[in-house]
C-alpha cells in the first residue's frame, strides 16, 4: 500500500488569490473520459470571461488504447492569458490528471517542469489490483524526484456522490474544479454545459450541472490553488472556435455552394460543422464515395459555375492530385482545403505536421502552378477560404489552403468576423456570351481568361484535359503546349504582382532572421520577443503565400547574417554519419526558398507530430547566436 | 371564339429552332466503320427531336474513344480523366437542375479504373443519360483486354487470350440498390440505338444503356456475323418497355415479352447466352434521386444567407 499519497493542503482564507498574467493548463486521461470535452469548455469560458486562449489537443493514436497506458494519453492542453495567446506555450503550470501512466506519455514529450502541479485520481492508490497499487506508487515517488507538486485528489469517491458511474461524470467535476481554482463564472460554466449538451435531455443537463458545482464546491473547500488571470483590454467582440470551425464558417462568408468531401482526419470535423449549418445558408454538402470523387464532384460543379471546396487531409490530397492536374490543366476555379498532418502514408492521423508544402507545388503530373496559402492563426483559417475563393475565380485556377492538426483542433478567440455580402460569390453569369471570344483567350499579360458557364448561349465549348488551344481544341500543333503552358504559368506572376513584400516581425536586419510559415507563427514570435528582450538581434518573417512565393524575399534575407527556417517537417541533421552540408535534405520550405533565392537558408525542424514551444524555438536561437 | 381555347395566345413560342446541324461538332476522329459514329448520329437526332438547348445541355466524359465525344457535340463538353466522368456529371447536375446531362463511357473507363464511380453513380441515381460505348476492347491504346472482352479474347496484354470471364455490366447495375433504368442496344441496329437512348433521355433519373458495338480494327471479327444474322440478337419487348416501329419489331426472330418492373426476370435475361439480349430489362421511375435533394434551397436570397452566417457566428460569440 502506497504511503507516498499526498492530502490536499488545507484551504486558505478568501479573497488569496495569486495574480498571474498567463497560466498552462493541462487534463490528461485515458480515452474516451470527456478531457477533451472539460478542457474546450474551460478555454471557452476562460474566452467569454475576457482572456487570451489556445487550446491544443492531446490524441492518442488509436480510437481505444487500452486503458491506463503510456501511449494512451488522452485530453487537452488549455493555455490561457491576460494577452492575446498565439500558442501552446511551455511547460504546464496545473495538470489534472485521471490516472498516473497517461501522465508518462506527456513527460517524454517534456511537458511539465519543476514546480508543475499535478491534481491526481487518488483513487488507485486503494485498488483492489496488486499491480495498480504499486504503479501508483511507483510513479508518485518517481513524480516528486522530477519535482512536480503531486495532490492526490477523491474524484471518483465526490463523482460518486452525484452519478452512478462515475466515468461518465468526472470531466464536468474536473471542469468545476477548474472553475474554482481560476475563479470563472458559475454561470458562464452553467451557459457552457447547456450549450454541450444542447441536444441532450434536461436531466443530462442537470446531472452535469450538479458535477460541475461539485467540483467547484470541493476545491473551495479543499484546495488553497487559487489564480486570478486578469482579462485583456478592451478586447472588443470576440467568437472562439478552433480551425476547422473557422474554415467551415469561412466557407459560408465566402458564399461557397458547393463541399464535396470524403471522411479524413484530421479535416473531418470541418465537414460535420458544414453538414450542420451550409444549407442553412444556400448551400450543400456532399460526401463522396472516396476522395477522386470528391474533388471530382467540386470540380463538376465550378465548371457549371457554382463555387465549390473540397477539404482534406495529405493522404486525400494525394489521392487528388490527378483532378489538380485537370483544374490547372482545364483553368477550372475551386477551393482546396489541405489539413496537414503527420507522413508519408497515413503516417501519423492525428499529429500535426508541415509536410505537404512541396506535394501540394509540385504533386502532379508535369507543370501545373496553382496558388497555394496557408493561414497562420484560427482567424486567418476563416479570412483564407474568403481569399482562396476570390482568388480561384480572379485567376481561374485552383488555390490550396494549407492548414495543420494544430490549427484545425487548437481554439482560439478572435475579433467577430463583420460578415459583408460582397465575400459572397456573385450569381452565375448566364448573359449572351460573345461568340468571337474564344474560352481559353488568354490575355498576353496576365494569361487570364474569360470564363463561359453552362447555358451561357454562344459560349459553347469543350473542356479537356489534353492540351488545347485557345479554342479548347485538342494540341495538333507542337507550339501550342509551349503556349498555353506559358499562360497557366503567366497567372502566377500576375498574382505576384498583386502582392506586397512581407513585413519583418522586429528589426529589419540582424544576425539571425527565423523564417516559418502556417500554425507555427506564435510560438516562433513569443520566442523571438523573449530573445530579443535578452539583447539578441533577430527577427522573424512569417510567410503567408507559398505559391507564388511572396515577393521581396532576397533584399530581406541580404539585411540578416544568418538565415533558419523553424518548421514541423522532416530535415537530416548534420553531423550524423554521412549526412554534410551538401548530402543534407532540408525540410521543405528551407528547400523552397533556397531554390528561390539561392540563400544558404538553413533550417529546424523536427518530426514529432507535436506543435512547436516557443522555448524550444529560443534554444534554437540562442544555440545559434551562441548565447546563454 | 371559332371554338378556339381562350388561353391559345398564351402557347410559349420557342423563338428559335435547332436543326441537326446546330448539334454538330467537330469532325469525328474515329475510325470508319467504327460503332461510334452511328451513335453519335442517333444523340444528335435525339437533340433535334427533343429540341435540346445546346446551351443547356453537357456531355461528360471520361478518357478512351468513346470518350472523345463531347467534342463531335456542338453543346457544352467536358472531356476529363480515365474512369472519372460520373463524379464530374453528378457535380455539374447537382446545383444545376436546368441543365441536361449526358455521360459518355467505354468499357474500360466505366467497368475498370471507374467501377467505384459507376456503382455510386447508379445508387445516387441523379438525372442523367449514360452511355456505355462498349467494344469489349481497349480500342485508344492499341488493344488490351477489356473488362468485358470475352473470355480467350487474344490482346497484347493477353496474347495466348484473356483468362477471367467478363463482366457484365447490364447484370452489375442491376445489382446496385437504387438502380432505375437499365437498358442494352446493339451499334447495328440503328432505329433500337435510337429508341433506346431517346427511352433513357425520357426516363427521370440515372438511365444506363449499354451499347453493344463493334471495333473495326482491333475486334474487326466480333460481330460480323451477328450483323446479318437475323437470331443473333433477342428483342425484349412490353407495353412498358421500349417501343419499335411495328415493322423494325417484326424483323426480329426472338422475340421475349418482359415487363421491366420485373428486376428478376431482368437479371435472367441480361445472362442470356446464345444470342444478345437488347430492350430494357428494368426500369423504376419512383427511385429516390439525389439531384432532388441537391436542388433545394438554390438561389437563396443574399439576406437569408447573411442572417444565416451570422447566426452561426452568434453560436461562437465570446
Amino acid at each position: 500500500m502506497s504511503t507516498t499519497q499526498s492530502i490536499p493542503v488545507a484551504k486558505k482564507s478568501k479573497g488569496s488569490a495569486v495574480t498571474v498574467n498567463q497560466h498552462v493548463v493541462e487534463i490528461v486521461s485515458d480515452s474516451g473520459e470527456g478531457a477533451q470535452k472539460a478542457g474546450q469548455s474551460f478555454g471557452s469560458i476562460s474566452a467569454k470571461m475576457g482572456n487570451g486562449v489556445w487550446t491544443v489537443e492531446i490524441i492518442p493514436a488509436e480510437i481505444q488504447p487500452p486503458a491506463r497506458s503510456r501511449a494512451g494519453a488522452s485530453g487537452i492542453r488549455i493555455r490561457v492569458g491576460s494577452e492575446k495567446v498565439t500558442n501552446m506555450g511551455d511547460h504546464a503550470n496545473i495538470v489534472v490528471a485521471l490516472n498516473e501512466q497517461v501522465l508518462y506519455g506527456r513527460i517524454s514529450q517534456d511537458a511539465y517542469t519543476e514546480g508543475t502541479v499535478i491534481l491526481l485520481e487518488n483513487k488507485w492508490a486503494n485498488s483492489d489490483i496488486d499491480s495498480i497499487r504499486k504503479e501508483y506508487a511507483t510513479a508518485l515517488a518517481d513524480f516528486k524526484s522530477k519535482g512536480y507538486k503531486v495532490i492526490g485528489i477523491p474524484m471518483e469517491e465526490e463523482c460518486m456522490k452525484f452519478v452512478s458511474d462515475a466515468r461518465k461524470g468526472k470531466n464536468m467535476w474536473v471542469l468545476g474544479m477548474l472553475c474554482h481554482i481560476y475563479n470563472r463564472d458559475l454561470t458562464k460554466a452553467e451557459e457552457q454545459i447547456r450549450y454541450i449538451f444542447k441536444k441532450k435531455a434536461e436531466k443530462v443537463f442537470e446531472a452535469n450541472v450538479n458535477l460541475l458545482k461539485g467540483g467547484y464546491n470541493w476545491a473551495k473547500e479543499n484546495l488553497e490553488l487559487n489564480f486570478e488571470i486578469p482579462p485583456l483590454e478592451n478586447a472588443g467582440d470576440q467568437v472562439v472556435m478552433n480551425g476547422n470551425e473557422a474554415i467551415a464558417l469561412g466557407t459560408l462568408a465566402a458564399g461557397i455552394e458547393v463541399c464535396a468531401m470524403y471522411p479524413i482526419t484530421p479535416a473531418t470535423s470541418a465537414s460535420h460543422k458544414l453538414a450542420e449549418c451550409i444549407e442553412n445558408a444556400g448551400g450543400i454538402l456532399h460526401q463522396a464515395e472516396d476522395e477522386i470523387a470528391a474533388i471530382g464532384f467540386a470540380i463538376g460543379s465550378s465548371y457549371a459555375g457554382k463555387t465549390a471546396i473540397t477539404i482534406t487531409s495529405g493522404p486525400g490530397l494525394a489521392l487528388k492530385t490527378e483532378f489538380i492536374g485537370l483544374a490547372v490543366m482545364a483553368e477550372v476555379p475551386l477551393v482546396i482545403v489541405n489539413v496537414q498532418r503527420g507522413g508519408p502514408s497515413t503516417g501519423l492521423p492525428t499529429k500535426v505536421e508541415q509536410g505537404d508544402l512541396l506535394a501540394s507545388l509540385y504533386g502532379e503530373a508535369g507543370d501545373a502552378p496553382k496558388i497555394i496559402i496557408a493561414p497562420a492563426t484560427i482567424e486567418e483559417c476563416f479570412q483564407f477560404v474568403i481569399l482562396a475563393r476570390k482568388l480561384a475565380e480572379a485567376f481561374r485556377t485552383p488555390v490550396i489552403i494549407l492548414t495543420d492538426a494544430n490549427l484545425a483542433t487548437g481554439v482560439s478567440p478572435f475579433p467577430r468576423p463583420k460578415i459583408n455580402a460582397e465575400w459572397l460569390a456573385a450569381p452565375i453569369d448566364q448573359s449572351r456570351w460573345k461568340k468571337e471570344i474564344a474560352p481559353y483567350n488568354w490575355d498576353p499579360e496576365t494569361g487570364i481568361s474569360p470564363r463561359p458557364i453552362p447555358g451561357q448561349k454562344d459560349g459553347m465549348y469543350r473542356l479537356t484535359g489534353l492540351a488545347h488551344d485557345h479554342n479548347s481544341k485538342v494540341a495538333y500543333d507542337p507550339e501550342i503546349n509551349q503556349k498555353s503552358s506559358e499562360a497557366r504559368s503567366r497567372k502566377m506572376a500576375a498574382v505576384l504582382q498583386t502582392l506586397k513584400p512581407p513585413k519583418v516581425n522586429g528589426d529589419e536586419s540582424g544576425d539571425l532572421l527565423v523564417v516559418g510559415w502556417g500554425s507555427t507563427k506564435g510560438a516562433i514570435e513569443e520566442a523571438v520577443a523573449s530573445a530579443r528582450k535578452s539583447g539578441l538581434k533577430v527577427s522573424s518573417l512569417h510567410i503567408h503565400f507559398l505559391s507564388p512565393l511572396e515577393p521581396g524575399l532576397e533584399e530581406i534575407f541580404k539585411k540578416f547574417k544568418k538565415i533558419k527556417t523553424v518548421e514541423l517537417n522532416y530535415s537530416d541533421k548534420i553531423g550524423d554519419p554521412l549526412i554534410t552540408k551538401k548530402s543534407r535534405r532540408y525540410a521543405q520550405l528551407a528547400w523552397l526558398l533556397r531554390a528561390q533565392t539561392l540563400v544558404d537558408v538553413d533550417c529546424y525542424s523536427n518530426v514529432f507530430g507535436q506543435p512547436i514551444n516557443p522555448s524550444k524555438v529560443l534554444d534554437m536561437i540562442k544555440e545559434e547566436l551562441k548565447a546563454k | 371564339m371559332f371554338g378556339l381555347k381562350p388561353d391559345l395566345c398564351n402557347v410559349p413560342l420557342s423563338d428559335e429552332h435547332y436543326s441537326l446541324e446546330d448539334y454538330e461538332g467537330g469532325v469525328a476522329r474515329w475510325c470508319p466503320g467504327c460503332g461510334d459514329h452511328g451513335i453519335l448520329t442517333s444523340v444528335q437526332k435525339l437533340c433535334r427531336e427533343k429540341q435540346l438547348v445546346p446551351e443547356k445541355t453537357v456531355f461528360v466524359s471520361g478518357i478512351g474513344c468513346s470518350s472523345r465525344f463531347p467534342h463531335y457535340m456542338n453543346t457544352y463538353g467536358f472531356h476529363g480523366l480515365h474512369g472519372r466522368a460520373f463524379p464530374v456529371a453528378s457535380g455539374v447536375k447537382f446545383r444545376r437542375p436546368d441543365l441536361n446531362v449526358f455521360v459518355v463511357t467505354g468499357d474500360g473507363d466505366c467497368c475498370s479504373i471507374g467501377t467505384a464511380h459507376w456503382i455510386h453513380a447508379i445508387r445516387y441515381n441523379m438525372n442523367m443519360t449514360v452511355l456505355l460505348l462498349d467494344n469489349s476492347i481497349y480500342g485508344l491504346t492499341k488493344k488490351q483486354t477489356s473488362p468485358t472482352s470475352a473470355r480467350g479474347t487474344k490482346s497484347n496484354t493477353h496474347p495466348a487470350g484473356s483468362i477471367l470471364p467478363p463482366i457484365n455490366p447490364i447484370q452489375t447495375t442491376l445489382g446496385v440498390s437504387n438502380v432505375s433504368f437499365v437498358a442494352q442496344t446493339a451499334d447495328w441496329n440503328p432505329a433500337h440505338v435510337y429508341e433506346t437512348i431517346k427511352a433513357a433521355y425520357e426516363h427521370p433519373g440515372f438511365s444506363f444503356v449499354r451499347v453493344v458495338q463493334r471495333c473495326p480494327v482491333y475486334m474487326r471479327d466480333l460481330y460480323d456475323a451477328a450483323v446479318t444474322d437475323p437470331t443473333a440478337l433477342t428483342l425484349l419487348t412490353h407495353e412498358n418497355g421500349i417501343k419499335l416501329h411495328e415493322k423494325v419489331e417484326k424483323s426480329f426472330k426472338n422475340i421475349i415479352k418482359h415487363d421491366p418492373s420485373d428486376i428478376n426476370k431482368g437479371r435472367e435475361y441480361a445472362e442470356l447466352k446464345d444470342s444478345i439480349p437488347i430492350g430494357l430489362f428494368y426500369q423504376n421511375k419512383n427511385a429516390p434521386r439525389y439531384d432532388e435533394y441537391g436542388a433545394h434551397n438554390i438561389g437563396m436570397p443574399v439576406e437569408e444567407r447573411l442572417d444565416a452566417i451570422n447566426k452561426e457566428l452568434d453560436k461562437y460569440a465570446v
